[in-house]
């Protein structure tokens, strides 16, 4: 009987953003499907009551089927049998549940047979589906892989495909190899071009998520003697084909119920999805950037739900007379998982709305030109998107790692033991700040942003905004904040030493990160007083932070490297 | 096959989780203190009717209930999980109805319907608990009944094959079509909601409803046609006025108590380990665990 959104009014009221009138109109085009769909939105307060009916229906599913299922999902897991992956059934039931509501293609358009959700809905569904089991978001958010189809593949492909995963068929990508992690320039499986214009692909993928999915997509070597990114390209593996066979599962710490799977190719057919050559500079990347925000709302899900099991116990438990929350160092590390959970949440969503913004002008722009006052906006919110997304999934996978640590430490010994849900979690955590790209490759991927001035044209763009008076003073703190933070960016540009800059990439990203978190919780509790003591908490974590690092910063020789060089 | 299904469900407070406001000093229920729901076991009853529709896609589902115009919020539910139609039989002449009248509005409004291959309904309501409705559908249409149901496993030939969960095991019954079943609560539970017909048929509303609306809503309804409910009265069902409401129901309730179980042996512990330990060895010392 739990209803994992309703019982969460923090949902709502990210959902309620006031930039979403304006991407649900160019997501449905001024309202235009109503005409051709029966389900289309009339306008935007309709649009607004589909997205919270239809998250009703998620988080019923997520509190009636899916938590309760976590647990026998963890110990049973999936299992090989003639190359074939079986679920856990409580796997198979969660999943069938999907599919009879309906939620297997949500962003995909309606003339697809999806319900042309903005990504931001999409994405708390995710946050929603992963606070009920970790493992099956990944299962179930794998269904993002069809955008990828939808972006780059053509017409006949995309008629073929997306409706399948709306009907609910599975996918998965399969791009890392044995010899081929964070560095996928050096994929090796092998695709041969056939005189009828398909393809055959041999050769091994690893640690392939859901790898005996309906519909594969694949990274293969098309250019035959090449060896970098631009010999690679993207295909289409269709399972009705045959010819992958799953030879084992890994058998892992966390997300027990998602299978990892190791992929035989033999003389599988495929057809080429795009260009040729543009599989890992183009597609992968795309698609990478679609699997972060998924992660990042998989951890901010962990987070959530981290939180709220540790709440619960720390007033249930009882010691020296009273419930242990009443302690300070209890009450504190409450506090601070829940600042570090709304932090990463307020982020996330920011994130999904610049991605919705960009993404929906690129969809439009494949219907007409773009004025250049749209074209403007789209480059601008790409750009925001390119750099709150390293962000949004390198720090919320931190912070549900910290959370879930605290939360079986609030738990004391009964936390180590197998009999609460956050021994579960904490393993399930674990992976979030490893997969799609580690938080180490996120700090790469943000640290641009950071010299070129993303990040402070960003957090000069929030401080423009005004907000209440009670809210000034906290204001006056993020911009003392900034100025450190300027201050640190120019220490460590000013010396012309790549290997000083990329050691302190990390220390600069999270100055930047936490900032930036420090204002989207102003601007939430200028929206709504619920968020007053998360952003007051937050903001005093993030001013440790920024005084920590610029310290560091400010009083490291750029020579000193050299002191944490290993043999 | 297509067939032709009916769903007998009602709107029922909801009396799983009681609190304290939950019954009036006079012992009758606080309805304003309990959230109305569509039955547990109609909804029991709805899947199996969707598994039907499963298997045959080209058949209709039709809820038929009866109660205040309100009921009609659970014909939305059930068209949300894949039922195609539903009908309101709402009156205040059958209001303070009995088993035997409600059953004979009921059957009257079966008759007004029509064609039917099967009736599925669930056990019983969790307000009255009688588990009588059904069958005494069955009884005035002068079809079979088979009760307790909880698996559909065959329907074909005229025929319906019925897994019944009964006391000490399970009976498998055969019927000859149209039928009534009643489904029990150890049946499957119903699917979810579906996304895109939530957002298909969220302004489907009942004539009495559709009263209430403003002037684009109602708009909405006439351009829509199937986002109109049925919403059928005693007349229309001709329904004879001695037999329905109260004048139809010869079941008077003559007191309402409120029972409050006291056991006998009770003993009460603080939660210290000592009486825990206590309490857990006397239990082994007893046979009573372990």
């Amino acid at each position: 009987m739990a209803n994992f959104y309703t019982d969460n009014p923090d949902l709502k009221h990210h959902l309620t953003h006031p930039l979403m009138e304006k991407i649900v109109a160019l997501k449905e085009r001024d309202y235009t499907d109503a005409e051709k769909f029966d389900y289309a939105p009339l306008n935007y307060d309709d649009a607004q009551d589909s997205y919270d009916k239809v998250l009703e229906i998620v988080g019923e599913i997520c509190g009636d089927i899916i938590a309760p299922n976590a647990e026998d999902v963890d110990h049973q897991g999936p299992r090989v049998e003639n190359g074939r992956v079986i679920y856990a059934d409580a796997t198979k039931e969660n999943l069938e549940a999907c599919r009879k509501a309906g939620l297997m293609g949500m962003a995909m358009p309606r003339r697809y047979g999806g319900l042309n959700f903005p990504i931001t809905p999409y994405i708390m569904a995710a946050d929603i589906v992963s606070r009920a089991d970790t493992g099956f978001e990944n299962l179930w958010g794998l269904q993002d892989c069809a955008e990828t189809i939808y972006e780059f593949a053509d017409e006949e492909q995309k008629q073929k495909f997306i409706p399948r995963v709306c009907q609910g068929e599975t996918m998965s990508m399969d791009l890392t190899e044995p010899d081929a992690g964070s560095d996928l320039q050096s994929v090796m499986l092998k695709a041969t071009e056939q005189p009828d214009g398909t393809w055959r692909l041999n050769g091994v993928k690893r640690f392939i998520t859901n790898g005996d999915s309906d519909i594969h997509l694949v990274l293969a070597r098309s250019e035959a003697g090449t060896k970098d990114g631009r010999g690679l390209s993207m295909f289409i593996y269709d399972k009705r084909d045959g010819g992958v066979n799953v030879r084992r599962i890994e058998n892992k710490m966390g997300i027990k119920g998602s299978p990892t799977c190791e992929l035989v190719y033999k003389n599988a057919k495929a057809v080429l999805c795009g260009s040729r050559r543009m599989g890992l500079i183009k597609y992968v990347m795309a698609l990478m950037n679609g699997a972060r925000l998924g992660i990042a709302a998989q951890s901010v899900g962990v987070s959530e739900l981290a939180y709220r099991e540790a709440l619960a116990y720390a007033k249930d438990r009882k010691q020296f007379g009273k419930a242990i929350i009443e302690f300070p160092a209890v009450y504190e590390m409450l506090s601070v998982m829940k600042a570090k959970l709304d932090a990463s949440r307020s982020l996330l969503y920011a994130c999904a709305r610049y991605v919705d913004l960009y993404k929906v002008y690129d969809d439009i722009a494949k219907e007409r030109s773009l004025t250049p006052d749209e074209r403007k906006e789209s480059k601008k919110y790409n750009r925001y998107a390119d750099a709150l997304t390293p962000l949004a999934k390198g720090m919320g996978s931190e912070y549900c790692n910290q959370n879930s640590y605290d939360c079986i430490q609030i738990h004391g010994g009964s936390g180590f033991m197998k009999d609460y849900a956050c021994e579960r979690l904490y393993r399930d955590a674990r992976i979030t700040s490893i997969y799609e790209g580690t938080t180490q490759l996120q700090v790469v991927a943000a640290i641009r942003h950071v010299t070129t001035g993303t990040y402070l044209n960003l957090i000069n763009e929030y401080n423009a905004e005004e907000v209440k008076p009670e809210l000034q003073a906290l204001k006056d703190r993020l911009v003392a904040m900034t100025e450190r933070y300027a201050k640190a960016v120019e220490t460590v540009t000013s010396v012309d030493d790549a290997c000083y800059g990329d050691f302190m990439a990390r220390r600069l990203v999270e100055m930047a990160g936490v900032i930036i978190m420090s204002y989207l919780l102003l601007q939430d509790a200028n929206r709504n007083d619920a968020f007053k003591r998360s952003a007051e908490v937050y903001v005093n974590l993030a001013q440790t932070e920024v005084t920590k690092h610029s310290d560091f910063i400010a009083n490291f020789k750029p020579s000193e490297v050299e002191l944490y060089k290993v043999d | 096959m297509s067939l032709n299904i009916i769903v007998l469900a009602k709107q029922v407070p909801d009396t799983r989780n009681v609190g304290k406001d939950a019954m009036k000093e006079d012992g009758t229920i606080n309805r304003a203190a309990l959230p109305a729901i569509f039955n547990p076991e109609d909804l029991n009853a709805l899947e199996q009717a969707l598994r039907l529709k499963d298997a045959n896609p080209s058949s209709t589902i039709t809820l038929l209930t009866m109660g205040l115009p309100r009921a009609s919020e659970i014909i939305r539910e059930a068209i949300y999980r894949g039922a195609d139609a539903g009908i309101v039989l709402t009156d205040r002449v059958l209001g303070g109805a009995d088993t035997l009248a409600t059953s004979y509005s009921l059957a009257q409004a079966v008759k007004k319907f029509g064609k039917f291959d099967i009736i599925l309904g669930g056990r019983q309501a969790i307000d009255g608990d009688t588990a009588q409705v059904g069958p005494q559908i069955a009884e005035k249409l002068g079809i079979p009944q088979v009760t307790y149901a909880e698996e559909i496993i065959e329907l074909k030939d005229g025929y319906v094959t019925v897994k019944r969960r009964l006391e000490n095991g399970v009976e498998t019954v055969k019927a000859p079509l149209p039928c009534v079943v009643t489904v029990n609560g150890s049946a499957p539970a119903c699917r979810p909601r579906n996304a895109m017909r939530v957002q298909k048929f969220k302004y489907a509303a009942s004539p009495s409803e559709a009263a209430k609306l403003s002037d684009e809503r109602k708009a909405l309804l006439e351009k829509r046609p199937y986002l109109n409910l049925q919403e059928w009265n005693a007349a229309f069902v001709e329904a004879d006025p001695e037999q329905i409401g109260l004048p139809g129901s010869p079941t008077k309730v003559k007191a309402i108590e409120n029972v409050v179980f006291t056991a006998k042996e009770s003993r009460q512990l603080d939660d210290s380990d000592a009486q825990i330990e206590e309490l857990v060895k006397e239990l082994i010392a007893n046979h009573t665990i372990g």
